[in-house]
């Protein structure tokens, strides 16, 4: 047989009586309404940010005690208020801080306290509950923002790699792909893949995904071609996925989902655990995730671009002393990082608790001085015209508001 | 009760045409098998870590002399010895992949292939930077291996106080903050939480365990002047210990005039018979062999045995296995990654030399990177939680996408020749196969994709 279209094969096999319409996932996306032109990308910085060392209070008279005084200079840090400085690794992104698309939110963190544990922690920002309930619910914020949108669609949401993203989990469909994921079958083998599958609905509902996104990445689903074929259209997906190039493949495979139907977004980027020798692999992290950060600015285009807020968060800051190896441990309250042509950056907003032994969150950790949600629940406020009720009812159950930081254009 | 086939599929590594390989006859026969010599560790060899660390000796002195002799023919010489040792020890690494794929294939012991498995995913371990970031399979052979059916605590001891561990988890230059070492070099030396957390949190007493970020501290603190060198292993280092007692738990440690390592195997020995290391460990079981939510008769049970016994692993083993709700057929588990294509690589036969003969590319295109694709790069842990249980992290567009493309791609590359698939279909499912699979390795266009169909069906991905 020759190569065929997965398209016409799907209308083909629906004419020969196969059920292909059961999946919502197989419906053409022109039919989709969209909810409406915003757009929110979330980047998991999964092992903990040092928010001390990645927008460093420089200015406060007990900074330098514990951290030193940072490098300035051409490949050093970078002053930007006379108080904060960020790392070297976001030098990148001075250009966006300039033109005021860049900015922090500092002392922040998750209701999580006292175990410092990364699972938890983790599980606990992507939930978005607060303490009590934490392994209750598998749920994510995303997922139930997701749920609040009146036009949401099953191309509404994505989640972008290898990666779980329990962010996005929960009842609201979701779409998940990894750019380095590819499938070419022949079309016997597709129909009857599908046919084995169905003994298995949660096996048959991922392979039907993997059937509708497996074209989007531009090779086709449906190809003649015997093991070798397959081996060389698998390498060539790894070979494009080692390296700093993952984490720009999954950007630019992320713009390209916001082009067309998808409004929120999320993947993540590891590297933040640095219990020894920080410099040097927290600026490893921070130009990965420069790079993810200007790769989505450059893919979407200035007109997107101007619609769309990327925030990027972490489980849990790290402690306010350096460790005997160079290094930070778990510790509690840091920072988020903001960039788009929504948001109303060149600011750290912050209510700067101090860094002198007594104002510390169990005399180690930067003390939080406001609950992240309350940061994500003005953004998701801003965005997308949620009420203040939807927020603190159902994406954030019973967060604290509070007043509006201003994040937001 | 005891079923032959999920003795196989679900404590096993999946069935075998191999006559010799033919299903156990009982609870009994599985459990002697872990007792049974370990004919698969001789056939398919793994460095154990004592003979690896030579390459990390050999390593280092090349090192020294590459910095000795900058600028001189010595130096590039010395360059070139340390690329030819990094590239051995990088194939080395995939060719011990390999062999843990040819023991799965040829054990008549599955159970124990598939416990090194579990306890190397629970103490999930990596070096950080150079050679050492090879040794994972070496680690498993000296400090899992030959404790899967001893005490846990033998177990617990080995696996966190191994030199692959240290390195992973920051150990190995943690100075106690008031230790000699760190007062000789004050501001440049001290101490970090990160193995201490995770013996608390990981591999001991859980999360939801009884323990505070001060335990946390004193457990780092007793830890300090645990590290290791090419040279010896393991090694205690005394200046670098904090001096005094240390309190875990109500309980102190330590506190003689001389730290030693003692105090810390003290500890270890504690928490490994702790009610809530129990708990912890007896939940793990169930969810890793037999479903996501287990059965909470069954935890109890294992976590009883535990407690009663001190963590006698057979005897947990047997609670486990002798449970009832062990071979409930209504619940399953999906097959991690390595699970799949080893199981497949069993029911195929895979010739020993087709795997034994491949190259570093060929290891990489046909396991490593497919696996990569199906969400498990091969001993490169995301975090030392290890690999994700929940079945839903593994049932992925990009997952299944990934394991329908090497089930059809693969084996025919991988055999001389492909078995028929009407007959491959009922040995590998053990004859419970459904019609939609049964029709599918019928009607396949070949027999690649026939073989492929039925690997990739839900019933042989199930355990």
């Amino acid at each position: 047989m020759s190569t065929v279209n997965r398209r016409a094969f799907l209308v083909r096999s629906a004419a020969l009586g196969c059920s292909v319409a059961a999946s919502p996932l197989v419906t053409p996306v022109s039919f989709a309404a969209t909810p409406g032109a915003q757009r929110l990308v979330v980047i998991v910085l999964r092992g903990g940010m040092d928010g001390l060392s990645a927008i460093i209070p420089y200015g406060d008279p007990d900074h330098a005690a514990w951290r030193g005084d940072p490098a300035f200079g051409d490949e050093g840090a970078l002053d930007l208020d006379g108080f904060f400085a960020m790392n070297a690794g976001l030098r990148g992104l001075s250009g966006l801080w300039d033109a005021r698309q860049l900015g922090f939110v500092h002392a922040v963190s998750t209701p999580y306290r006292d175990k410092r544990s990364h699972f938890d922690g983790q599980d606990m920002l992507e939930a978005g509950i607060s303490g009590g309930s934490v392994g209750m619910s598998r749920d994510g914020w995303l997922n139930r923002l997701v749920q609040t949108l009146p036009n949401a669609t099953t191309q509404t949401a994505y989640a972008i790699g290898n990666d779980p993203l329990a962010i996005l989990n929960g009842p609201a469909p979701v779409r998940r792909w990894s750019p380095e994921a590819d499938l070419v079958l022949s079309p016997q083998a597709i129909r009857l893949a599908r046919l084995v599958m169905q003994d298995d609905p949660a096996m048959a509902q991922a392979l039907e995904t993997a059937y509708a996104l497996a074209e989007e990445d531009g090779d086709p689903l449906a190809l003649e071609g015997g093991p070798h074929q397959m081996m060389t259209e698998m390498r060539n997906d790894m070979d494009a996925a080692r390296g700093q190039s993952a984490v720009v493949r999954m950007a630019e495979f992320t713009a390209k989902q916001l082009r067309e139907e998808a409004r929120i977004a999320s993947f993540s980027i590891n590297g933040w655990d640095t219990h020894a020798h920080q410099e040097w692999a927290l600026s490893r992290a921070l130009e990965s995730l420069s790079a993810a950060i200007l790769t989505l600015q450059s893919e979407l285009g200035a007109q997107r671009w101007a619609q769309t807020t990327v925030v990027a968060v972490t489980e849990f800051g790290r402690t306010v002393r350096v460790n005997g190896t160079r290094g930070t441990d778990h510790g509690t309250g840091g920072a988020m990082i903001l960039a788009g042509g929504a948001v109303h950056g060149g600011r750290v907003v912050t209510d700067w608790p101090g860094l002198s032994e007594a104002d510390l969150f169990e005399r180690r950790d930067l003390r939080p001085t406001r609950d992240v949600r309350a940061h994500l629940g003005w953004i998701l406020r801003g965005q997308f015209g949620l009420s203040r009720a939807e927020v603190t009812d159902t994406v954030f159950p019973g967060v604290d508001l509070g007043a509006d930081p201003g994040l937001l254009l | 009760m005891f079923d032959p086939i999920l003795a196989e599929t679900r404590f096993g590594c999946g069935l075998s045409p191999a006559p010799p390989l033919a299903p156990p006859e009982s609870v009994a026969a599985m459990l002697a098998g872990l007792t049974a010599p370990d004919t698969m560790a001789q056939r398919f060899p793994i460095q154990d870590y004592a003979a690896f660390r030579t390459r990390m000796i050999a390593r280092e002195a090349q090192t020294a002399i590459r910095r000795k002799y900058r600028g001189t023919p010595k130096e590039d010489a010395a360059k070139k010895a340390i690329r030819v040792l990094n590239r051995e020890a990088r194939v080395d690494h995939l060719r011990w992949m390999a062999a843990h794929i040819l023991r799965r294939v040829k054990t008549p012991t599955p159970l124990r292939e598939r416990l090194v498995f579990f306890w190397a995913d629970h103490f999930t371990a990596t070096g950080k930077r150079g050679l050492i970031r090879r040794a994972v399979s070496p680690y498993m052979q000296s400090a899992l291996r030959p404790h899967l059916a001893g005490r846990f605590e033998d177990l617990l001891i080995a696996a966190v106080t191994h030199p692959v561990m240290l390195d992973y988890l920051d150990q190995t230059r943690s100075f106690g903050p008031t230790s000699q070492a760190a007062l000789h070099r004050p501001g440049r030396r001290g101490m970090n939480e990160n193995l201490a957390r995770e013996i608390l949190e990981l591999h001991t007493l859980g999360v939801g365990g009884p323990y505070t970020q001060g335990d946390v501290r004193e457990l780092a603190e007793l830890l300090t002047g645990l590290t290791h060198s090419a040279k010896n292993g393991r090694k205690f280092q005394r200046g670098w210990a904090e001096p005094g007692a240390e309190i875990v738990l109500g309980k102190s440690y330590g506190g003689t005039k001389n730290p030693h390592f003692r105090d810390i195997e003290a500890v270890l020995r504690d928490l490994a018979v702790h009610p809530a290391t129990a708990r912890h460990m007896a939940r793990k079981l169930a969810v890793h062999f037999v479903t996501d939510r287990p059965d909470p008769a069954l935890v109890a049970a294992i976590e009883a045995r535990w407690r009663d016994t001190g963590g006698d692993l057979m005897q947990v083993y047997e609670a486990l296995l002798t449970h009832p709700a062990a071979w409930d057929r209504s619940v399953t588990n999906f097959k991690q990654p390595f699970d799949f294509i080893a199981s497949a690589c069993r029911a195929l036969e895979v010739p020993r030399a087709g795997l034994e003969d491949m190259t570093e590319g060929m290891l990489r295109n046909r396991f490593h990177t497919p696996m990569r694709l199906m969400g498990h790069v091969w001993q490169k842990p995301d975090g030392p939680d290890g690999l994700a249980e929940d079945d839903s992290a593994w049932i992925t567009p990009q997952g299944m996408a990934a394991r329908l493309h090497w089930a059809m791609a693969v084996p025919q590359l991988i055999m001389p020749e492909l078995p028929d698939p009407r007959w491959f279909v009922q040995m590998a499912l053990g004859g419970r196969v459904p019609p939609n699979v049964q029709f599918a390795a019928e009607a396949a266009e070949s027999r690649s994709d026939g073989i492929g169909l039925v690997l990739a069906s839900p019933a042989f991905q199930r355990m």
